[in-house]
């Protein structure tokens, strides 16, 4: 679950890393208010989870009440790829003598926790680790939960921070370590991490990204993931915990386990077709999971046809035929939809559906090619 | 031989009287595994099966001499039961479970490596030697013994190309789901040296997916390897940036992509196959 970058430097803040001083919000008119209450020069940062926000005119500064106003009437409501802009966080303006990087992730390959810095922070960082990868240190942790003091030693020397700065500096990476872990993140990122006047280091941006997995020991995010979806369908899915992605055809896709699914959407593209959506059903769905899988595709409007390719492991057929039946069997579909089902109680399940419209096929590649030549 | 796992390996199943653990138990024992208990903590003393139920993995195998151990237990508990069964005596533990946090992996990856247990998994369909033994949740009708040994990061996918295999008439050796989750325990390159070893495999099939570099690491052993490697990537059509499912699929820049993953693959001269029917024939034509 991606947090906004005010969501994200309120977590900061609560663990005592500085950020800048700022208010979120959603009308213009609010705006102007919060804007001269915190005084100029400001910025108006859209709240959005795209990256590349600044490149898209999606954040500015502004230095009186005037620009301030432009900036707010033609930032709140644009979009940004594809995203529109709801909400914009106003900030006061920071006297930068510094720019650096500081981020928290998991390092799949060593199998820990990695602690990466640089001075070269800012809107360029992905482009500085291709072209320059020296002005980044790695750092992946020997035991995953322990931030050594050597590693900060390091850290530090990396940068060849003065000496006045290394404490300061240190409390930063302690502080984004806490979060990172307290809060069950797979990413937390200061880019830019501001070195402002006093020797004070400001979270200027800030990206945290959740563990949905995590998110049972979580119940202070809970309310986030609600309004953190930007598509409804996408909305409508992850309340009713499925794992969907929206895509831009027409072909409905629901299967059980992530790497089928994959190979389901490839198989479509393979035979001319376009999928609308990644569906996982997940391992051992019951009944309710497919009945809210269909009613979910069956409430988007690009969707022409359904490609149900099911393979029973841990996941029984008949379950699913159950869930299939409750639902074609009450409202059925306007759209042609194609069911491959085999694998664990497999027999029942077709049995089950023995009477219902669907087409039933023997395997992927036939469903694939069937429900491409159903939707043209 | 075949690995990991044969007819000597006897199993403990965490979990084994909830919905899943039960129901898999049933058809772990029709298969012909030797399933020794299994453990559900307060239900210790019952029976299910006709097998001892106990509380702890330690009980467990110090009553029946279990040599392994698999997880069927719900993805809040499960980080406890990998730790307990990589402390109880058994050299490999089987996580069946899927939504476990990543920090939680991260800490049970670690204390099974310093207890020397082998892990497979978590969000894996388990391991099956043919006709010898069962851990997990791979259909049994789908299989058939042969000479084939598979490793995938998916688990119905697997079953999908097992399928295929066994229609076609070719047998497997032995199946390893790794799992999809960015933490596993046993990974490709770990399970791929385990069968060049292995004398009743003669061919490989590696089933990756997008996201990490397990594909790309194995890579640098197959160069070495003596036996062909069939591989397939799913994924292939995902678009960047999206996280498909739990799979753990997150495709960023430029590493972690189908095309990273097959050039890699193909530059290690491993036999890719860009649908997963094509697999089939490959491998008919590599028995040959």
């Amino acid at each position: 679950m991606k947090l906004h970058e005010y969501q994200a430097k309120e977590i900061l803040k609560a663990q005592g890393i500085p950020v800048p001083q700022g208010m979120v919000v959603d009308n213009p008119a609010d705006g102007l208010s919060a804007g001269e209450s915190l005084g100029f020069p400001l910025a108006i940062k859209a709240q959005i989870y795209a990256g590349g926000r600044g490149k898209a005119g999606a954040i500015r500064i502004v230095f009186n009440r005037e620009e301030l106003q432009k900036g707010l009437t033609e930032i709140l409501g644009m979009k940004v790829k594809g995203l529109r802009v709801k909400k914009v966080l106003i900030e006061k303006g920071l006297d930068i003598k510094g720019q650096f990087y500081l981020s928290i992730t998991v390092d799949r390959a060593r199998q820990s926790n990695v602690i990466m810095v640089s001075d070269a922070g800012g809107i360029d960082i992905e482009e500085t680790a291709k072209a320059h990868p020296e002005k980044i240190m790695k750092e992946v942790l020997k035991t995953p939960h322990i931030l050594e003091e050597g590693v900060v030693r390091k850290l530090i020397s990396f940068l060849r921070l003065p000496d006045d700065l290394c404490a300061p500096f240190a409390e930063i990476v302690r502080g984004l370590f806490a979060v990172y872990l307290k809060s069950d993140a797979q990413i937390a990122e200061i880019n830019p991490l501001i070195l402002a006047g006093g020797n004070l280091f400001i979270a200027c941006d800030a990206k945290i990204i959740i563990d949905d997995n995590a998110l049972f020991r979580h119940q202070d995010l809970k309310a986030i993931k609600e309004e953190s979806e930007d598509n409804e369908l996408e909305k409508e899915a992850h309340r009713r915990n499925l794992a969907y992605v929206k895509l831009s055809g027409n072909i409905g896709i629901i299967g059980n386990g992530a790497g089928l699914v994959m190979a389901t959407m490839d198989e479509v593209q393979r035979m001319g077709g376009r999928p609308a959506n990644f569906l996982d059903i997940g391992g051992g769905a019951k009944r309710e999971v497919v009945q809210n899988a269909l009613e979910v595709l069956a409430a988007d409007k690009e969707v022409a046809g359904i490609f149900i390719n099911i393979f029973g492991g841990i996941t029984r057929c008949d379950e699913v035929a159950r869930g299939i039946i409750q639902i074609t069997g009450e409202r059925p579909f306007g759209v042609p939809v194609v069911l491959r089902l085999t694998g664990t109680q497999c027999e029942e399940g077709r049995r089950l559906l023995e009477k219902s419209d669907l087409v039933s096929v023997e395997s992927m590649e036939e469903g694939a090619k069937k429900i491409v030549a159903l939707v043209r | 031989m075949s690995i990991l796992v044969d007819e000597t390996t006897k199993v403990v199943v965490q979990g084994i009287t909830g919905r899943e653990g039960s129901f898999h138990t049933e058809r772990m024992i029709g298969y012909g595994t030797k399933v020794a208990g299994g453990v559900t903590p307060g239900k210790g003393g019952q029976k299910i099966f006709g097998l001892p139920v106990f509380d702890k993995v330690k009980d467990a195998v110090s009553a029946t001499g279990a040599t392994a151990s698999v997880i069927f237990v719900p993805s809040s508990f499960a980080y406890e039961a990998i730790i307990e069964a990589a402390d109880s005596g058994v050299g490999l533990v089987v996580c069946i479970t899927e939504g476990i946090p990543v920090q939680d992996m991260l800490k049970a990856i670690a204390f099974a490596r310093e207890k020397n247990v082998k892990l497979i998994g978590p969000n894996c369909p388990g391991i099956v030697s043919t006709g010898k033994a069962k851990l997990g949740i791979i259909p049994n009708s789908i299989l058939r013994k042969g000479p084939v040994g598979v490793v995938s990061r998916s688990g119905t996918l697997t079953y999908e190309i097992i399928n295929n295999l066994t229609l076609a008439g070719i047998g497997q050796s032995t199946c390893v789901g790794v799992g999809g989750d960015p933490i596993l325990g046993m990974r490709f390159s770990d399970i791929l040296p385990l069968f060049e070893q292995d004398r009743e495999t003669s061919l490989v099939i590696m089933i990756g997916e997008i996201g990490g570099s397990d594909e790309e690491e194995a890579a640098r052993f197959i160069v070495r390897m003596k036996k062909p490697v069939i591989g397939f990537i799913s994924g292939k059509t995902a678009p960047p940036e999206k996280i498909m499912g739990h799979a753990g699929a997150i495709v960023s820049g430029g590493s972690g992509t189908a095309e990273s993953k097959e050039k890699a693959l193909k530059e290690a001269h491993v036999f890719l196959a860009n649908h997963i029917h094509e697999i089939t024939s490959l491998v008919k034509s590599l028995l040959k």
